[in-house]
């Protein structure tokens, strides 16, 4: 367990940082919690050339509410997202989502921008960060841009971040209203990521009546993404254990599902099914007992 | 033993400070001047011919100390031993390095030595190594297959050994049954993961020709006299020392590859050399724990009597033999009639090579085999009956009173009461209740399984393996204690010591406990089989007797009164009637220096050491019942409940049996539910890091229930029976036992293990369809 020979950089800023990242392009890796890249490094999956630390570039941490949004700065551990008060109160998915993500010891280290960028196609923020129509903040040599995270992730290990580009934030919408949540997984027995996690979030009018809703999911394919038809068939309708069920039924159309040691394909769409009405139930719950 | 206070009592591990603490001194904390770090260099096929190894870029890579391959190496270093086995067994060569070809994914093919280990790991990679692959097989049974790829060209069938074991007249039992039970079982390959892996430190000091190996190992005295073979040494120039050792589960009870490797490489440089096992290495080339897959058929009598069974097995060995693959399976045969009297039983086993690392010991060794086979199909025919499980187990016991009991497989049982430690289990989990609760919840379509298991094992191995223990109450007063166990977490440090203190009357906390340097223990065996207390606490309380026999004498010397009319108590030589007349076994200790002191012909100090070998076997029983609830629709398992009901015959101290116990049950759910070693056709591994390989977590365990009875054994004079691998050994089957029963309205009857949630969803699926297809 030993990685090969590589540089070791620690910018003290977030320019400093890109301009590292840039000269070095993809010879270059960013360490953040290092709870992904850290393991591949030492089995030589992953041999960079020069790490680029990022843990001492001030600012990329911390939960803020800013412009009626939530601001989540990239290196924010899981841990501190698992435990934040803002959170809890403005966009309690995030709390739900973290509180699911490996054990303790990862929760201290691991971080939302780390594993966002690192894109496990079976890692559990992205169906939080779909579900809820995340922005991805990501400073590069030409300045900064946001992405919608729907945009971001393109297929495993694989995302729309160009080389010399940095994650700095995660910027979520602030609940109001009757909404509700939830982020129901079937973690994998050994690694614990999600054979398949499915993160719902939604609000409830009149007659519970569903007036916006979103699901992210993953696990179940090659990437994470959001599932559209579901959404559709609730959004304004009044949520039904019938419809809900029938609904989630469709999770997996269209989708060509993993398989591994784990899980076959057949039971991984299964499970996305009964997932989804559960997540979405739930949230429905959650979302009634609300004033 | 006298009435005592320490012996029974709940006392804290006295090595807990110091390992909690992170101040234990393990095989990685041994730091030498000049020491070299090792790494290997693994074969990825799982079956190829080496037509070259270049190792040139290797060599000259700077602070690279030397290179070694297998050809090299192969006159240098004697062949990796195997003890046990019957005249079938067929030994193939098997080398520290592989030679000319590669017989399993991750055998070792060259070795660097190097300053650093970041240099060794680094010039490893610059190895070429060309391979020429040959067809592989990693399926025991279709290794069997005529036209197999052939392992080791000696022996084209593929088999390994063979073992049969027949007792009683089993045509008649098959006769006179009113029904046939049949079951394919499938005991999976499992990965023991002790939580330190493997590690080896060699250093030979010329000038003294003295070759200290330290390594991760239960059985360092075995380990020295292997090595002193294979490097031709005397073995009073070879000494091994296992430190501190992070768990075994048997995976340590074994002489490898990679240990005399190093202790060649130290003779070879002169110069300490360094090699502590990565986990993925540790998955690959440390050895495997079950592997078998058997047939097996019960002859049985409407009211659940059984009168016969018959066991076709295949043990899946691998490549090469380690040091007791070949006794393990024929272990299965010796325990398959478990709790139960069964007139007549026939066992054949076939020993199998496979492109594959070896199996060998893994906690429980074969008896987890056996329960498993005997309790499952327990289950099959009390289902297949019509009859409670509970009521098909008990008509099978034998009673109290038919102990020491003989079975068909030609052990006898020391002692047991079977019955009485179900009942108790049953008792604790109420049973009757949740027969009730089962029912009603199943009209709601929710699915309570309740699994018992009633096992018997074998322990304290054993007659014709001895155990060593000296006392000694040193002048100053302290008593030192030297075991030829080595325990590797099991906690004989406090163990022992409670045994000597009570037996010599001595505060706990003056009596240390040393094992595990075979310069300071002159001799031993080691720790496996549950047999460090049954054997080895045996031969320390003997020491501890004549000790205190030696210090009567000497009392009576001194006080001139007749041995018999001194009376012991607290510690005390006292005489009879004259309470102040006494002297203290300490205060005799340091009298004991001076010859003058003593009768005519004793020699100076007090010290006795002992060889204990037991007469027979011990035979630990009990009874556990698991509660589950299973969802259908997705696999999910919740366990609700889990009760224990052991008897390791007497405890010395609560808190280490209720460790093992606890340890023991959940390594054995490990196999029920989610441990599987998996190699795929081309004999590669697909479960090779703990990302792949499931180990049970805290986190989805019920608290367990324990409890106990105490049948003593009569094979020792404490009548302690063992307990390193109990729980392992009945939890299996109690777990099992309780999925399958959760989903006895589905018609399933067998899952193999593990129970993943995709095969019970397909289980019920299939079940379901089968329902609609007859309807």
């Amino acid at each position: 367990m030993i990685p090969a020979p590589f540089d070791y950089l620690a910018p003290e800023t977030l320019d400093e940082a890109v301009r590292a990242l840039a000269e070095n392009g993809e010879r270059a890796k960013l360490l953040a919690g290092g709870h992904s890249l850290l393991p591949m490094m030492k089995l030589r999956l992953v041999n960079p050339a020069v790490l680029i630390d990022l843990r001492r570039v001030p600012g990329l941490r911390g939960v803020r509410e800013r412009g009626g949004k939530l601001v989540i700065g990239a290196l924010t551990t899981h841990c501190e997202l698992e435990s934040s008060e803002l959170a809890l109160q403005k966009c309690p998915l995030l709390c739900q989502t973290a509180r699911a993500i490996g054990d303790v010891q990862v929760r201290n280290c691991g971080t939302i921008g780390g594993s966002l960028s690192h894109a496990d196609p079976a890692a559990d923020w992205p169906a939080a960060i779909l579900a809820l129509g995340g922005e991805l903040a990501l400073k590069g040599p030409a300045g900064e841009r946001s992405l919608a995270a729907a945009e971001f992730f393109l297929g495993p290990m694989a995302t729309a971040a160009e080389p010399a580009e940095i994650m700095t934030e995660i910027r979520v919408p602030v609940f109001s209203g009757r909404c509700g949540s939830a982020y129901l997984k079937v973690p994998q027995p050994a690694s614990g990521f999600a054979i398949v996690g499915i993160a719902v979030w939604l609000r409830l009018g009149r007659n519970n009546r569903c007036e916006d809703i979103g699901i992210g999911v993953t696990g179940l394919a090659a990437k994470p993404f959001r599932a559209a038809a579901v959404e559709k068939s609730l959004r304004g309708s009044s949520l039904s254990p019938k419809l809900i069920e029938e609904s989630a039924a469709s999770v997996a159309n269209g989708i060509d599902p993993l398989e591994d040691l784990h899980a076959s394909a057949e039971f991984r769409a299964h499970l996305a099914r009964v997932y989804a009405a559960r997540a979405i139930a739930k949230a429905a719950r959650s979302a009634s007992q609300r004033r | 033993m006298p009435v005592s206070k320490l012996v029974g009592a709940k006392i804290k591990r006295r090595e807990d400070p110091k390992l909690l603490c992170g101040l234990g001194q393990y095989v990685d904390d041994v730091k030498l001047p000049g020491m070299c770090h090792v790494a290997l260099v693994r074969s990825p096929y799982a079956h190829a011919k080496i037509t070259k190894i270049d190792a040139e870029a290797a060599r000259r890579h700077p602070g690279v100390v030397a290179v070694v391959t297998g050809a090299e190496v192969k006159d240098e270093i004697g062949t990796l031993p195997v003890s046990g086995g019957n005249e079938t067994l067929r030994v193939p060569r098997h080398y520290v390095l592989a030679v000319d070809k590669v017989c399993y994914a991750g055998e070792g093919v060259a070795a660097v030595v190097a300053e650093d280990l970041y240099t060794a790991r680094d010039a490893a990679d610059l190895i070429q190594v060309e391979y020429e692959p040959l067809p592989v097989v990693s399926d025991p049974e279709k290794a069997l297959a005529p036209g197999a790829p052939v392992i080791h060209p000696e022996w084209p069938d593929n088999v390994a050994f063979r073992s049969d074991l027949k007792h009683g007249n089993l045509a008649r039992a098959f006769r006179d049954a009113d029904t046939v039970v049949k079951q394919r079982l499938v005991h999976q390959r499992l990965a023991p993961i002790a939580i330190e892996p493997r590690g080896v430190v060699a250093r030979y000091l010329a000038a003294e020709k003295e070759l200290t190996v330290w390594s991760s190992t239960q059985i360092p005295h075995m380990l020295k006299g292997h090595l002193s073979q294979m490097l031709k040494l005397p073995e009073d120039q070879v000494r091994v020392i296992a430190p501190e050792v992070g768990g075994g589960f048997g995976s340590k009870l074994n002489v490898y590859a990679e240990e005399g490797l190093l202790a060649y490489l130290a003779l070879k440089l002169n110069r300490p050399v360094k090699w502590i096992e990565a986990r993925r290495e540790n998955i690959r080339a440390t050895i495997h724990g079950r592997g078998q897959v058997g047939e097996v058929e019960a002859a049985v009598k409407n009211d659940g009597t059984i009168l016969g069974l018959q066991y076709k097995v295949i043990a899946d060995i691998g490549a090469y033999h380690q040091l007791f693959t070949p006794a393990i399976p024929p272990f299965t045969g010796l325990m398959l009639s478990g709790c139960y009297k069964i007139p007549a039983i026939s066992i054949e086993v076939t020993g199998v090579f496979t492109n594959k690392m070896a199996t060998d010991a893994y906690r429980g060794a074969g008896r987890p085999e056996a329960t498993y086979v005997i309790e499952r199909i327990v289950d099959r025919v009390a289902r297949e009956l019509g009859l409670d499980p509970v009521k098909v187990r008990k008509k099978n016991f034998p009673a109290p009173k038919e102990f020491p009991f003989k079975t068909a497989t030609g052990v006898t049982y020391d002692s047991g009461n079977y019955e009485r430690t179900l009942n108790r289990a049953l008792a604790l989990a109420g049973y009757n209740k949740l027969r009730a609760d089962q029912k009603r919840l199943r009209s709601r379509a929710r699915y309570l399984g309740i699994g018992i298991s009633t096992y018997v094992e074998i322990c304290a191995m054993g007659p014709g393996m001895w155990e060593y223990g000296k006392v000694e109450v040193e002048p100053g007063g302290r008593v030192r204690v030297l075991s030829g166990a080595s325990p590797h977490g099991q906690g004989q440090r406090t163990s022992f010591a409670q045994i000597v203190a009570d037996e010599l009357g001595v505060a706990l906390d003056d009596v240390t406990v040393t094992h595990g340097d075979t310069a300071v223990v002159p001799k031993g065996i080691g720790t496996f089989g549950s047999r460090a207390t049954a054997v080895g606490g045996i031969a320390v309380y003997q020491a501890a007797e004549k000790v205190k026999e030696k210090a009567r004498a000497i009392a009576s010397h001194l006080l001139e009164v007749d041995p018999d009319d001194l009376v012991f108590a607290g510690g005390k030589f006292t005489v009879k009637g004259v309470p102040k007349k006494g002297l203290t076994i300490q205060q005799i200790a340091e009298r004991a220096q001076d010859k003058k002191n003593l009768p005519p012909g004793m020699k100076p100090g007090l010290a006795a050491d002992v060889t204990f070998e037991p007469s027979n076997y011990t035979f630990p029983f009990g009874a556990h019942v698991c509660v589950v609830e299973v969802e259908p629709q997705t696999g999910k398992i919740t366990i609700n409940k889990y009760v224990a009901v052991d008897d390791c015959g007497k405890v010395i101290n609560p808190l280490l049996v209720d460790g093992q116990l606890q340890g023991g049950i959940v390594q054995g759910l490990g196999q029920a539910l989610h441990e599987e070693v998996i190699y795929d056709e081309d004999g590669q591994l697909r479960t090779g890091s703990l990302m792949e390989y499931a180990l049970p977590r805290a986190s989805g365990l019920p608290r367990l229930q324990l409890a106990r009875t105490e049948t003593p054994s009569p094979v020792n004079p404490l009548g302690i029976k063992g307990v390193g691998e109990a729980g392992t050994i009945g939890s299996t089957p109690a777990i099992v036992n309780a999925v399958i029963d959760a989903l006895a309205p589905f018609g399933v009857t067998h899952i193999d293990m593990p129970l993943t949630a995709e095969k019970i969803w397909r289980a019920c699926r299939q079940a379901k369809a089968t329902a609609q297809a007859q309807r």
